[in-house]
């Protein structure tokens, strides 16, 4: 480096600022070319040393290949000794577990035989292959273009412009009913307003999942919890879109003790005497929320871990939720019947953009959550 | 690799020594690990003493002597543990004869053990708890016996148990994972009694499902199917513990791909 430094010295400029000067001081050429390392010396396999371990290895190929032919006897052998008896699950298992193992021995042993003689017997010795070059050469790369030529000039394909751009033309329509079909498989309603609307009417009573039995406010006693369907949706049958509804009206009903219920302003008649219904579709990806703690009174979604605090609108205390449970307000009939005062008042279910724009006029946030404010 | 001059054939290690290293430290930890593990579960010898017909007195002394420290002298409840006026009999038999009660340490939830007190004292106790106020009591046989339960109603208990349980019990009654070190426990081979009362009472955070939400006969039929689970092997040979997609995905990612990733290494290996 010194001897480099004194070689090129740095020249003092009269101007320093108009005249740029470099320093040549470390620009040594440096051959950055990677030395070919060439290949390992040659060592020879054990198999090719000892002539006992080379016929070793041979039987054990043959082996392979034999236990190869077994194993396919065998998994016919299974089929017909291990048959499938109808509402047996035992005999499924049993069927299924000895035909496996017998068409795995039969392919393994093509497979691991084959590799074992490529490995141990076939010829070790390292062989170059170099790489060919990828460009063609003058001669072939001319009559590359003389073919184009020729092609164009015997078609037509730049002279006879109307073949050439209907046929462009045609090229360009094919994907279209691609297009149009795909674009079939969105839903053919607003997703918004798909979620926005559930079987809750003013006065259809809180009913059992399954059994369509109504609640009465004195059969849920503090600590327990029920898992409710609208009345009217247990008499609906599958066929008629029961899953469908059942996905977007499941509630879970839960009583806690009045003094520990801090309700959201506007809110404080939803609840009937501590009882307090919230919609069992998480916020967060539509999971149902439904592991509920009675001592704590936090209800946890199972598939990310989401926590809503019940005694509190079902804030969210934990997890990627963003928005409380939605509210089911509630009352009682003349006969001490639960009853809905009235459907939801924001979309159940996953939050997303659009959603914000279609949330009830009556409603009423549950704790001024910006995501609600925010549309 | 010629340090073994025993195997001076070829001079060379076992291919699969590493692995039978790694087998034999495995297998060591894992035994010391239970050893120690069974030691600490070890239970104290029931007391066979009172084994005789133990009244309503012998309950409440009894009481004193093992649950009072943590739920005051006449059941009122401390800030260590709550009031037990009006839990009825069903809490008592529950919590003491699964072991939860009385309660080895303060902790995010009772660990179900071997009962420390036999069932003549569980029963006594849980008599002098119903005297203090009214609550659930100890179910009746007609409703843990489960051998008159036809296919319809099993299937109507698995229903219910899907609803109203497996959120948190698993489908297959396996467990699951709750909030701040609590989990909710697995059903496999829990007595009929025990079952009935969990639900009855809603032991810790587990919800209660009283007679107006699942009646008698549904949790029978619940009984039912969780004893059918216990009797009935899985179709598909080794479950990995009935735990969905974590255990299998786990096995797959270990055994699955680590099987490929060792035969692709194999493949590729020079032979010696």
């Amino acid at each position: 480096m010194s001897a480099d430094d004194q070689s090129a010295p740095r020249e003092p400029s009269v101007d320093d600022h108009s005249v740029v000067v470099f320093d040549r001081g470390a620009a040594i050429e440096q051959s950055d070319a990677f030395e070919n390392p060439g290949l390992p010396p040659h060592r020879p396999r054990q198999t090719d040393l000892h002539p006992h371990k080379e016929r070793r290895a041979e039987r054990q190929v043959v082996g392979w290949f034999l236990a190869s032919m077994l194993g396919s006897v065998l998994a016919i052998v299974a089929y017909i000794a291990v048959p499938i008896e109808h509402g047996n699950m035992t005999s499924v298992r049993l069927n299924n577990l000895f035909l496996g193992l017998a068409i795995a021995l039969a392919l393994l042993g093509i497979g691991i035989g084959g590799m074992h003689w490529a490995r141990q017997l076939m010829s070790s010795h390292e062989v170059v292959e170099e790489r060919h070059l990828s460009r063609g050469s003058v001669p072939s790369r001319e009559r590359a273009v003389e073919i184009f030529r020729l092609g164009d000039e015997e078609s037509g394909f730049t002279r006879r412009s109307l073949i050439r751009n209907t046929l462009i033309g045609a090229v360009a329509l094919v994907p279209l009913p691609a297009v149009v079909l795909f674009r079939d498989l969105a839903p053919a309603q607003d997703a918004v307003q798909a979620i926005s609307h559930t079987m809750w009417e003013p006065g259809m009573r809180l009913a059992l999942d399954p059994s369509g039995a109504p609640i009465k406010a004195a059969d849920v006693t503090i600590g327990s919890a029920f898992h409710v369907i609208p009345e009217e949706l247990a008499e609906i049958g599958h066929g008629e879109g029961y899953l469908d509804q059942k996905a977007l009206a499941a509630v879970l009903l839960v009583r806690v003790p009045t003094e520990r219920l801090k309700e959201a302003p506007g809110r404080e008649g939803w609840s009937y005497d501590g009882i307090v219904a919230y919609s069992k579709i998480c916020t967060h990806v539509g999971c149902p929320v439904a592991l509920y703690e009675q001592q704590t009174h936090h209800l946890l979604c199972p598939c990310h871990q989401s926590t809503f605090d019940v005694t509190e609108h079902a804030k969210v205390i934990f997890g990627p939720a963003k928005r409380p449970l939605p509210q089911l307000p509630i009352t009682v009939d003349d006969e001490g019947y639960l009853i809905a005062q009235r459907d939801f008042t924001e979309p159940i279910g996953p939050s997303y953009f659009e959603r914000l724009h279609n949330v009830d006029p009556e409603h009423i946030p549950a704790s001024g959550a910006e995501t609600e404010t925010r549309a | 690799m010629n340090t073994l001059a025993t195997r001076k054939k070829t001079g060379r290690r076992h291919p699969l020594a590493s692995a039978a290293l790694l087998l034999i430290g495995l297998v060591a930890a894992g035994g010391a690990s239970a050893a120690v593990g069974t030691v600490a579960n070890a239970s104290p010898a029931t007391d066979a003493v009172h084994a005789q017909a133990l009244t309503e007195q012998d309950g409440a002394e009894l009481y004193r002597a093992n649950c009072a420290s943590c739920h005051g002298m006449n059941a009122e409840g401390t800030e260590n543990g709550p009031s037990l006026i009006g839990v009825g009999a069903a809490s008592v038999d529950f919590q003491v004869m699964t072991g939860r009660m009385p309660m080895a340490f303060q902790g995010p939830q009772a660990l179900e053990r071997a009962p420390q007190l036999s069932q003549e004292q569980s029963d006594a106790i849980g008599a002098w708890v119903a005297s203090l106020a009214p609550g659930p009591d100890v179910p009746e046989e007609q409703w843990l016996d489960t051998s008159q339960v036809t296919e319809e109603e099993l299937a109507t208990g698995a229903e219910l148990f899907r609803i109203n349980c497996a959120m948190c019990h698993n489908v297959a009654g396996a467990g699951g994972a709750l909030t701040e070190g609590k989990f909710a426990p697995a059903l496999n081979d829990i007595d009929a009694a025990h079952i009935y009362e969990a639900m009855l009472t809603g032991p810790q955070n587990m919800p209660v499902f009283n007679d107006n939400n699942i009646a008698p006969e549904q949790k029978r039929a619940i009984i039912a199917y969780l004893h059918y689970l216990d009797e009935n092997p899985s179709p598909g040979g080794f479950n990995l513990g009935s735990l969905g997609p974590v255990s299998e995905g786990l096995f797959m990612w270990i055994f699955g791909l680590g099987g490929i990733v060792a035969i692709t290494v194999w493949l590729t290996s020079r032979p010696n």
